[in-house]
């Protein structure tokens, strides 16, 4: 029986300079942040990274690791700006293929079932098709209308974030939303997944577990077993995201040596050390639950 | 009665009346005072329309905001992200939204500001979902603030959401088939896109805000009609109803005060 049990290090040895990643969940939710900090420790550069966005592409960007960034949002929600993504963008940093968010979801679908693009009336009349020379406008064999031809976002990599997970790669998303992340494993050519728990296969047994699993085992590459590994994000109903982390995070910003200063205390060390510096796993259970 | 009540009520059951004709759809209120006014609209003005609880549940009763003590969601459905797109698509949506540019249009700009793109001298959040929203379903703002630097002159200066403009018109289609923007609310009064072709009508002032006022703080021309009512005033049983939707009083610092 296959073992897909791997380390954070061996998933960012996979990963080459130029590829395109994917990274599931959405805003400063379920993110694969413990798997982020590993490729920010790596020299992986020139990445093409394809995401929801929160403190994932503020972090990939700060690290200088983005080459173009395709995006529909890159928020901290209850900081509504990320700030190291603003400074990229205002400072001409990187380039962007900025698409609406249901339209990535498109592209994500278009990968997932390998066809070159899904025709969408999303992007007809604004900026986007402007901004965005790759994503063209097409005749209709249907009809006399114009329509969008989103084009397949198809990845090399999918890092995602969940909270249980067994060796064979079956995982389970408790919380009330996958965001695209089933998406994302099947855009992917590889997706590595890091758990809160790993599991014994029985675990899925029950109905109620098995319906919280929205991909097949063969989409998952790999495991990664990261207790706390989407910190400072949440992993509901687990935990809420981190808000006094993210102050701390997005206060630094406005200093000069603010992200150096974040990666000095943050991702300079094990993930042992930094969940210890936040406080620890026991503390981050109890970040409590946003509420809209 | 109605010179106790304050600006903010006062436009959030103006807004509530936004998804009045809908049936039902889903009223989706981005930011405090749209949620607040779908959630009024859904308890009193049409109880048929559709919400969410902003997170992945359409709930059969409006959430209130804030801290909710002991009050327990009543769940309808699942309404995760991705669902929402499917709605969005089939058109039976309402939303209502802040954009931090309005044009004569109606196109609508949340991306970034500047006049070049590639190194914007503001970057903001991204497009978001305006470009889909718009063109699948109908839309209303919310501008809390009303000044030039939001109604803006020219075009906006990334057009994410489409509008009625003639000139972006794709092969095909007509504009009416494309673009539904309904009202517009802010702290001046209520706006439409009833004046001729389109054009950004005044439908009704608050109290103490004069036509001229409003043009003055708008960057392109607005379209007068012959009568603008003052914009209506809450009744004592819509401002009990958002003292419960609202029980921390939020809405009280909502245009900045």
């Amino acid at each position: 029986m296959v073992n897909k049990v791997m380390s954070a290090k061996d998933v960012v040895a996979s990963i080459q300079d130029g590829m395109t990643i994917g990274i599931g969940g959405w805003g400063p939710r379920r993110k694969p942040m413990a798997l982020v900090r590993e490729l920010l420790r790596s020299d992986v550069k020139d990445l093409t990274v394809v995401s929801y966005g929160g403190a994932d592409v503020g972090m990939l960007c700060a690290a200088g690791k983005v080459k173009k960034l395709i995006f529909a949002f890159v928020t901290l929600d209850f900081i509504p700006l990320e700030p190291y993504f603003r400074k990229a963008r205002q400072n001409g940093d990187i380039e962007v293929v900025e698409v609406d968010e249901g339209q990535m979801l498109l592209g994500l679908k278009a990968a997932a079932m390998r066809v070159p693009y899904i025709p969408t009336r999303i992007g007809l009349g604004t900026d986007l098709v402007k901004h965005n020379p790759q994503i063209k406008v097409i005749d209709s064999p249907y009809d006399s209308k114009e329509w969008v031809a989103m084009p397949a976002l198809n990845l090399d990599v999918a890092l995602l974030h969940v909270d249980k997970a067994d060796a064979r790669g079956v995982c389970q998303i408790s919380g009330p939303d996958m965001y695209m992340d089933d998406l994302y494993a099947r855009a992917a050519k590889k997706t590595f997944v890091s758990c809160d728990e790993l599991v014994e296969t029985s675990a899925f047994d029950s109905a109620e577990n098995s319906r919280l699993v929205f991909w097949e085992r063969s989409e998952t590459t790999g495991v990664v077993h990261l207790p706390c590994g989407a910190h400072p994000t949440s992993c509901g109903p687990a935990y809420g995201f981190d808000t006094k982390h993210f102050k701390e995070y997005a206060t630094g910003a406005k200093e000069e040596s603010g992200w150096s200063d974040y990666v000095a205390k943050y991702v300079n060390c094990t993930e042992q050390e930094y969940l210890d510096k936040v406080g620890g796993a026991d503390a981050i259970k109890r970040l409590p639950l946003p509420v809209f | 009665m109605s010179s106790e009540v304050s600006l903010v009520d006062r436009i959030i059951c103006a807004a509530a009346q936004a998804w009045k004709d809908d049936g039902e759809v889903l009223a989706t209120g981005i930011g405090l005072v749209p949620r607040l006014a779908a959630s009024l609209c859904m308890k009193s003005v049409n109880t048929d329309i559709m919400m969410t609880d902003s997170e992945a549940w359409i709930v059969s009763e409006p959430v209130p905001v804030g801290p909710r003590g002991d009050y327990k969601i009543k769940r309808e459905t699942w309404m995760g992200f991705s669902r929402i797109f499917d709605n969005v698509w089939g058109g039976k949506r309402h939303a209502m939204v802040g954009p931090v540019q309005v044009d004569r249009f109606g196109q609508a700009n949340i991306s970034m500001v500047g006049g070049d793109y590639a190194r914007p001298k503001s970057m903001m959040l991204g497009v978001r979902g305006f470009p889909g929203n718009s063109i699948n379903h109908a839309n209303s703002f919310f501008v809390p603030n009303h000044s030039k630097k939001v109604f803006v002159e020219g075009e906006v200066d990334m057009v994410a959401s489409v509008g009625y403009n003639p000139a972006r018109l794709p092969k095909g289609w007509a504009l009416e088939e494309m673009t539904d923007i309904r009202f517009i609310f802010t702290n001046l009064c209520v706006l439409d896109f009833g004046g001729p072709d389109h054009q950004v009508r005044l439908v009704s002032l608050h109290p103490g805000v004069t036509a001229a006022m409003v043009q003055e703080n708008t960057g392109f021309p607005i379209f007068l009609p012959e009568s603008v009512q003052t914009t209506a005033a809450p009744s004592a049983a819509q401002l009990a109803q958002l003292a419960e939707l609202d029980p921390h009083n939020l809405r009280a610092s909502a245009l900045g005060a």
